[in-house]
């Protein structure tokens, strides 16, 4: 049998959660605070579950290593987050957004956690109401939603263009009361940089103290990691500098298998590379797509003009201009999923009709012109002004604009130094989320006992493309109301166990373990940076293992980034001690996870001979360059499991997916 | 396009710990793209130390995109530096001469001692919030429907514009007392414009400006100086709506 237990509940779908959590065992209020339990992260997924167990009484150490918890990079969320609710009345219901969320992640997701989070999406929405969050609001005083891609319904709910801060500093404020109750012990400035096990489960990590260099001993009887994505193994992408894999890596390593970890996100709508200095890409809402149009030049000597900086995009005629988006997916138009939209793009740039002067040509336009027309005349005769002038309808339609944008319209301007409202904007795919990470069962515990991994860290819930604004709800929803629930079971026969000490052969061995690593990076003393290497990797992984993979370049990546991983080790420089705050030496512990990790994903993507979602094998397509999924052979989870430092020797576990509850079809937006 | 490259010098606080002295040491820059962000020029800066074998400077970041609040230079004489509405990882160096000396320094106040270099600790930020910057409600989903109280369109914005603050403190390292008024005032108003945070807002303001008192914040003498820095431009409306919850609830405290 495989190793894989998915512990998926019978029953019908829609009772599976319920019935489920009726029947788990229960911790008695008296008998939590003798229980730890860590929590690494304080993102959405962290916060929301520390101040979640922190609240049922259990008692909770939780770690980031920024210097507060409302610095986690789910901060960064612009667009918005979905639920359930069909306050618009468009239709919406729980097997709506089920049904969209397993078809925008291409039929790789399991339908009984697809189900279960959208469950309890409207209590989400309740639950940060209730905190305080300040959503977007109607003239009515009730909650305003929009559209975002791949769903033909306004279920996405949002605070301006910071809903990821909202929702976050919600969480946080709940976290705050059980820090301030002394139910959560917070540390800030801590990475993680090991998980012990003791017989097998998991009983504590190794964390460094950032601002002493201080190699630390925590224990618990539950170890829950929300460490969020690895998209950073592309250098550049839309994540926060320090998202890093190390503690989903390094769970890795001890025993927990990585699935899918191929399956990345490349968002369609971020700003494109400038320069070789550029150390992080910044993404433009996707919500932008509600509203604006994207576009290149119907002829390549315009395309090329517009390049030389001879045109402007605004000189070009309304026929000679390609919206490609609504050309070829006429139902769903620019608000197809990202996978789609993204790949869209880069046809275009590959073919030569891109409009950016960087060494690559890669950009398109997203164009608001047509929606300041047609929302300015709105607003006008919402005015009782019927013969509007074309002037007043440019200036009400851009203060539209401005309402529900503005936050980000000016972020591009001080970026690009060019103004949003008067010339398109200028966007291209970068990294932004992956769906790959830690396998967990239907509790989100991973392949060790007592280690559960929560929001973008584990693999669970998005297949093989997220759709946008369902990651700050699987986040919350994972730390609010599944692992509370899931944990108190395992918690439950851990009532006799007392505290676990830290004195013991297994937390001197992951200490050893950890002190070993940074002394040989201080000691190296090569003599290239650890960024030198990163941007490698970063390059590799872009040219390789991006938006368009292949055997022959899979293949070429691997073997490249085994090179590399033996030039880092021997030649890189980590300045600096180990006793002190030390930035150099942080990253590089981060970056060694980061080239193991690439060498995987690569190693999975060639294992995977179809086209799904964000993996696109150029092997397998159709006739109109659209994805070719094989469901006959790779209708599974691919989890793989550590066998020591050479990552070929990885081994591939398969959990079957079964779709009782869904037709599984050909994706199709056209 | 537009974008050309500068050559700049630097002064930049070192420090090598909280208890060492630190002073400001001097650097030269090249071929600085007006297209890089401050930050970027930062690690171009670090990039060339370390080339030079010498030990590059820490300061704090993250986001990069002006979100999260953890970026905290005091750049020419002013937090976040020159720019408007802006962090210091939204600031370019188009807004920087070629030849250019730019002094580089960390938050300056009592209560954000210096950790290392240009890294400040703010944890006090986190304590004021502790002390009563939440609604008091059980995360158990089991609350109301959330359309179940409107909130007038007017109330909802007003709360928003307060609770975007990010937290990065250059309101304190701009004010001559230091004090952390417009910070606080932005949570206070927040959830005092909501109906969900009326029930506990006497208490709540009671705690955090005690606490922010205990913090060794300085006091506020309206010199306004914070909400021109603020990245995020806060309002001085929020300290005047906190100094209002403030003597309500003093007066009706029992004391
Ligand atoms: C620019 C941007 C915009 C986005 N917009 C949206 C959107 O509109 N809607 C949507 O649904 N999703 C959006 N996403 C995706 C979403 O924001 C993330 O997937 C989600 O917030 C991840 O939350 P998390 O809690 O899993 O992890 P994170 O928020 O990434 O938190 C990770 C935490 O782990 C900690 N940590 C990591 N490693 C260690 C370690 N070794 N030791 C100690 N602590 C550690 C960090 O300090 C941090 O606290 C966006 C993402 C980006 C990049
Ligand atoms: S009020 Fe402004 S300056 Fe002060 S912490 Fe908040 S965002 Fe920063
Ligand atoms: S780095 Fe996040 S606000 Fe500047």
């Amino acid at each position: 049998m495989s190793i894989l237990d998915s512990k998926i509940p019978e029953g019908h779908i829609s009772k599976k959660w319920t019935d489920y959590k009726d029947h788990l065992k229960l911790v008695a209020p008296n008998n939590r605070p003798k229980i730890d339990v860590i929590v690494v992260g304080t993102g959405l997924a962290g916060s929301s579950a520390a101040a979640s167990l922190g609240e049922m009484g259990y008692n909770v150490k939780a770690f980031c290593f920024q210097d507060s918890p409302r610095r986690a990079h789910s901060i960064a969320a612009q667009g918005g987050i979905n639920a359930a609710k069909n306050y618009q009345n468009d239709g919406d219901s729980i097997f709506r957004l089920f049904y969209d969320t397993i078809k925008g992640g291409d039929y790789r997701a399991r339908e009984a956690n697809v189900h279960r989070l959208a469950e309890v999406s409207g209590n989400i929405i309740d639950q940060c109401v209730a905190q305080g969050v300040p959503f977007a609001r109607e003239y009515g005083g009730l909650l305003d939603n929009r559209s975002f891609g791949g769903t033909q319904v306004q279920r996405t709910f949002y605070a301006a263009g910071q809903t990821g801060q909202q929702l976050l500093l919600g969480a946080y404020s709940a976290l705050s009361r059980q820090i301030g109750l002394g139910r959560v012990k917070m540390y800030n400035r801590h990475e993680m940089l090991d998980i012990v096990k003791v017989d097998g489960k998991a009983r504590g990590i190794i964390a460094r103290n950032l601002v002493t260099g201080e190699i630390e001993r925590h224990s618990a009887h539950a170890v829950i990691i929300a460490s969020g994505g690895y998209g950073n193994v592309y250098f550049l992408s839309t994540n926060a500098m320090g998202s890093n894999v190390t503690a989903a890596w390094k769970i890795h390593k001890q025993g927990a298998l990585f699935a899918n970890p191929c399956f990345v996100q490349i968002h369609p709508t971020c700003i494109p590379v400038h320069g070789t200095n550029q150390a992080k890409l910044t993404l433009m809402s996707e919500s932008l797509r509600n509203s604006g149009r994207i576009w290149v030049p119907k002829k390549k000597e315009d395309a090329e003009a517009i390049r030389a900086g001879k045109l402007k995009p605004t000189a070009i005629a309304e026929d000679d201009r390609d919206y490609f988006l609504e050309r070829r997916y006429p139902a769903f138009g620019n608000l197809v999923p990202r996978d789609v939209a993204s790949r869209a793009a880069k046809e275009r740039c590959d073919a030569g009709y891109g409009i950016e002067a960087n060494d690559t040509n890669e950009g398109v336009y997203l164009d608001f012109s047509s929606e300041i027309k047609s929302k300015g005349r709105q607003a006008a005769f919402a005015a009782g002004n019927h013969n509007p002038s074309e002037e007043e309808i440019i200036s009400l339609g851009k203060k539209w604009v401005e309402s529900k944008y503005g936050n980000l319209f000016q972020m591009y301007e001080k970026i690009t130094d060019e103004n949003p409202y008067e010339t398109p904007m200028k966007i291209y795919p970068a990294v932004h989320y992956t769906m790959g990470g830690v396998w967990v069962d239907y509790n989100l515990q991973s392949t060790i006992p007592g280690c559960f991994v929560a929001g973008e860290a584990n693999f669970s819930d998005h297949g093989a493309n997220r759709l946008g604004a369902s990651a700050l709800m699987q986040g919350l929803a994972d730390g609010y109301f599944v692992l509370p629930y899931t944990v108190s079971d395992y918690l439950a026969n851990e009532i006799r166990t007392g505290a676990i000490p830290t004195n013991t052969p297994e937390f001197d061995e992951a200490e050893q373990r950890v002190n070993d690593q940074i002394n040989k990076f201080l000691n190296t003393n090569g003599t290239k940076s650890v960024d030198y290497y990163h941007k490698k990797l970063g390059l590799i992984m872009w040219n390789k293992v991006g938006m368009g993979r292949n055997e022959q370049g899979l293949k070429e990546a691997i073997a490249e980034i085994a090179q590399l991983k033996e030039e880092f080790h021997q030649n890189v420089y980590v300045p600096g001690a180990s006793n002190e705050m030390n930035p150099q030496l942080e990253k590089a512990m981060r970056v060694a996870d980061f080239i193991e990790l690439g060498q995987l994903m690569a190693i999975d993507a060639l294992q995977r001979k179809e086209s799904c979602g964000g993996h696109f094998r150029e092997e397998y397509q159709d006739a109109e360059g659209e994805t070719l999924r094989d469901d006959e052979n790779f209708k599974f989870v691919g989890a793989w499991e550590y066998k020591g430092d050479d990552i070929n020797n990885e081994e591939l576990h398969k959990e079957a997916l079964n779709y009782e509850f869904i037709k599984i079809a050909a994706r199709n937006y056209k | 396009m537009a974008s050309k490259n500068i050559n700049i010098n630097l002064k930049i606080w070192r420090q090598k710990n909280a208890n060492a002295k630190g002073n400001m040491e001097t650097y030269k820059l090249d071929n600085v793209s007006t297209d890089s962000s401050f930050l970027e020029m930062l690690d171009q800066l670090n990039e060339q130390l370390i080339n030079e074998r010498k030990e590059p400077i820490a300061f704090d970041h993250d986001c990069r995109e002006g979100i999260c609040g953890m970026c905290s230079l005091y750049i020419n004489g002013e937090a976040h530096g020159p720019d408007r509405a802006v962090t210091t990882c939204q600031l370019h160096m188009r807004k920087f001469k070629d030849g250019e000396t730019i002094y580089v320094e960390p938050w300056r106040a009592k209560a954000f001692p210096v950790i290392k270099d240009l890294v400040v600790d703010r944890s006090a930020f986190d304590r004021i919030q502790q002390a009563g910057g939440f609604v008091s409600v059980n995360t158990s989903g089991r609350t109301m429907d959330a359309n179940a109280i409107p909130i007038p369109k007017h109330d909802a914005d007003k709360a928003f514009e307060a609770a975007a603050c990010i937290g990065c403190g250059a309101c304190v390292a701009s004010c001559v007392n230091a004090s952390a008024m417009l910070f606080v005032s932005a949570k206070v108003s927040q959830l005092a414009l909501l109906p969900q945070g009326k029930v506990e807002a006497r208490d709540r303001v009671l705690n955090m400006v005690r606490t922010m008192d205990e913090e060794g914040f300085g006091n506020c003498t309206n010199t306004g100086a914070c909400a021109v820095e603020c990245p995020k431009e806060i309002s001085l409306d929020n300290i005047a709506r906190m100094n209002r919850e403030f003597l309500k609830a003093a007066i009706t405290s029992e004391a």
